[in-house]
């Protein structure tokens, strides 16, 4: 057993990092969100809840964010899903690694290009264009919501994937052959046994792509033409165009506040799905 | 939509393909998207592969950091300059002046030199952000070669602190093929075709003072208006016409020229390099006038390579050196001794010189509107609704 000391001593570079990168910038976006712009732009200190007040005036972007966040989200989870299943239990194992790493290759490259690449398939002259060869005319895709769906379930499912394949990987195979021994036909089982032994996986994946996409600016402005407006471009245009500090950090800390209801609420959820789920197992 | 486009050729095709190299990806891109400019040097130099290799490390440094417009320079120059120096010429492309103030204001901005607007001066050097230019570090700099109106905006106080780049207008660049014949002349029938025939399919830049000002001049205010009243009026028809833009971004080069937009608020050089390749392309100033600019070369107080920072703009402001960055952008200059080497018929371009009673009815930038709230914030609402 460490004494007390040690223990202190091994947690000090983690405390530390912890205070001054996380719980210390989050203190000055507080202080600075009760005061005023500058007149050139930045901050002056001062007491006051007008920036707060003038919250309404980004009701568009926390809207656009709380509805293609979970939107997303849930699109991601449905296409990452099968993905993850094959992956996990019906590839066999050759095949297994080298697709792993094809779902993992994409990631070698920057977010931009990517998403950049996709402004030329989304474009006028990409899917639109084949559509438009087979009849189907006057189909606009990018700077459109849809688009900057496609880009986020772009983006995210790796991020899902590997959450639900772990949790499929590692499922005892045993389970479903007693599954089948007591008569349930494939479906079945799957959704009685499958299904909810992957619910870790799947409750963690989503809370992964569900808090970045919160913050998420550079999708919606390069596949929603700046049109599609979420907080974190709000943040961006507060910060780096409009130079009004105060007002910035006022949107950024009810962002923080949003994105720890939702969260919170989201958990107490899945541990009660959980502790649900050890009664049935109990009984 | 398809049917809108002609078909590329081959060699259109290599040049549309040497243009996109030229303008590399990740900086259009930041630039359309956030203008973090900075994170595009953070990249540059993490791809050692895409840095140009100076031929040796000279005297002033490995490198220098240059933060100015898209589409505003020839990249030539930059590669001659890296030869004769040793320096490589990083390079951060912004969409408004708004997004250079606020990175220097920030600090840790990492530039060199910069290239704010004639508007932006006095309050950079109030802010304390630039410094006095050393003129005995640019011999290449000749006051009185230069048309005052465009370089006396770089003097503030008696001191010299930013010399001239180019001027310009900003007017709007439409693809006549999808006008009906109809030549649109008014910032009136911009909006108003925006609202119509070109639904979906017009560009303004992510930029408040041109983007506000000629929505300004819808109702024949000044472009620098920051009289509320006025100011909601132009919110007003932002607002009803938002839902009508194909994109609000200062980079607008692509989507024009893919056939995406049909339309697009405009500076100089970009309607120069759209009608050169393709001349359909009209520039067009609204008769109701608009902005008449003038970019300048300035040094922050905070620039890291001070001693590259005189050498690029000494070298940029060599005649011959400037002539070839004309040729390449399109923007006039008003250097008497560059424009001594141009060819007579870039001097008579109707859409770097536009006729008189269009130039008149131009306005600068006023200061006021730089640092204005309630300009700053109606372009960030706009954007937001």
């Amino acid at each position: 057993m460490q004494s007390y000391s040690t223990r202190l001593f091994l947690l000090a570079p983690a405390t530390v990092w912890f205070a001054a990168m996380l719980v210390l910038p989050l203190i000055v976006v507080f202080v600075f969100s009760f005061g005023e712009r500058a007149a050139a732009g930045g901050y002056v200190p001062a007491l006051t809840l007008a920036q707060y007040a003038n919250l309404p005036a980004r009701f568009t972007a926390f809207k656009n964010t709380m509805t293609l966040a979970p939107l997303g989200t849930l699109a991601a989870l449905i296409v990452a899903y099968p993905l993850a299943y094959f992956l996990a239990v019906r590839a066999s194992p050759k095949w297994r690694t080298i697709l792993l790493v094809m779902v993992i290759v994409p990631f070698w490259t920057s977010i931009l290009i990517r998403t950049y690449a996709w402004i030329f398939i989304l474009g006028g002259r990409g899917i639109p264009n084949l559509l438009d060869m087979i009849g189907i005319e006057g189909v606009r895709l990018i700077n459109t919501p849809l688009a900057v769906l496609v880009g986020i379930i772009y983006g995210y499912l790796p991020l899902m994937v590997f959450p639900i394949y772990v949790s499929l990987e590692k499922l005892d195979k045993r389970l479903l052959e007693a599954s089948a021994d007591l008569g349930a036909r494939p479906w079945r089982s799957f959704l009685q046994v499958t299904l909810p032994l992957s619910l870790p996986g799947m409750a963690t994946g989503c809370m992964l792509v569900f808090i970045l996409l919160m913050g998420e600016f550079l999708i919606p402005a390069m596949l929603g033409g700046g049109k599609v407006f979420f907080v974190g471009n709000a943040l961006v245009d507060l910060f780096l165009q409009s130079r009004n500090w105060a007002y910035g950090s006022a949107v950024a800390t009810t962002l923080v506040v949003v994105m720890l209801v939702t969260v919170t609420l989201y958990m107490r959820l899945m541990s009660r799905g959980a502790n649900q789920r050890d009664d049935v197992g109990i009984f | 939509m398809s049917k809108n486009d002609t078909p590329i050729t081959r060699q259109k095709f290599i040049e549309e393909l040497l243009r996109y190299k030229r303008g590399s990806i990740s900086r259009r891109h930041f630039l359309g998207v956030t203008g973090l400019g900075t994170a595009t040097a953070v990249m540059a130099a993490a791809m050692p592969g895409l840095r140009p290799r100076p031929a040796f490390a000279g005297e002033i440094g490995d490198r220098v950091v240059l933060a100015t417009w898209p589409n505003y320079h020839d990249e030539s120059n930059f590669e001659a300059f890296t030869k004769a120096t040793g320096a490589s010429v990083q390079v951060n492309v912004f969409g408004s002046n708004e997004e250079m103030l606020a990175k220097l204001q920030a600090g840790g901005s990492g530039w060199d030199v910069f290239v704010p607007t004639n508007y932006t001066i006095t309050t950079y050097v109030g802010e304390d952000l630039i410094e006095p230019l050393d003129t005995s570090k640019l011999p290449n700099y000749k006051a009185d070669a230069f048309e005052p109106r465009f370089s006396d905006a770089g003097t503030v106080g008696g001191k010299l602190y930013a010399v001239p780049k180019n001027w310009g207008t900003t007017g709007y660049v439409v693809n006549t093929k999808h006008t009906k014949g109809k030549a649109l002349t008014t910032w009136k029938e911009f909006w108003d075709i925006t609202k119509t025939d070109f639904s979906g399919r017009t560009m303004v830049h992510d930029y408040q003072l041109t983007t506000i000002g000629n929505a300004l001049k819808y109702f024949g205010y000044s472009f620098n208006s920051v009289k509320e009243n006025e100011l909601a009026d132009a919110e007003k028809l932002l607002l009803e016409v938002k839902p009508h833009l194909f994109a609000i971004n200062s980079d607008y080069q692509p989507s024009l020229r893919n056939g995406d937009a049909w339309m697009s608020m405009c500076w100089t050089g970009d309607g120069k390099q759209l009608n050169n390749d393709m001349p359909e392309m009209a520039y067009v100033l609204g008769t109701e006038g608009g902005e008449i600019w003038s970019d300048y070369y300035a040094v922050p107080k905070s620039a890291p390579h001070r001693d590259a920072a005189y050498a690029l703009i000494d070298f940029m402001l060599d005649p011959a050196v400037n002539a070839k960055e004309v040729k390449a952008h399109g923007y006039p200059v008003a250097d008497s001794r560059t424009n001594a080497l141009l060819p007579k018929e870039l001097l008579e371009d109707p859409i770097l010189y536009p006729a008189k009673e269009l130039l008149d009815a131009l306005e600068f930038g006023a200061a006021a509107t730089l640092t204005d709230p309630n300009r700053a914030e109606l372009l960030a609402r706009f954007k937001a609704a």
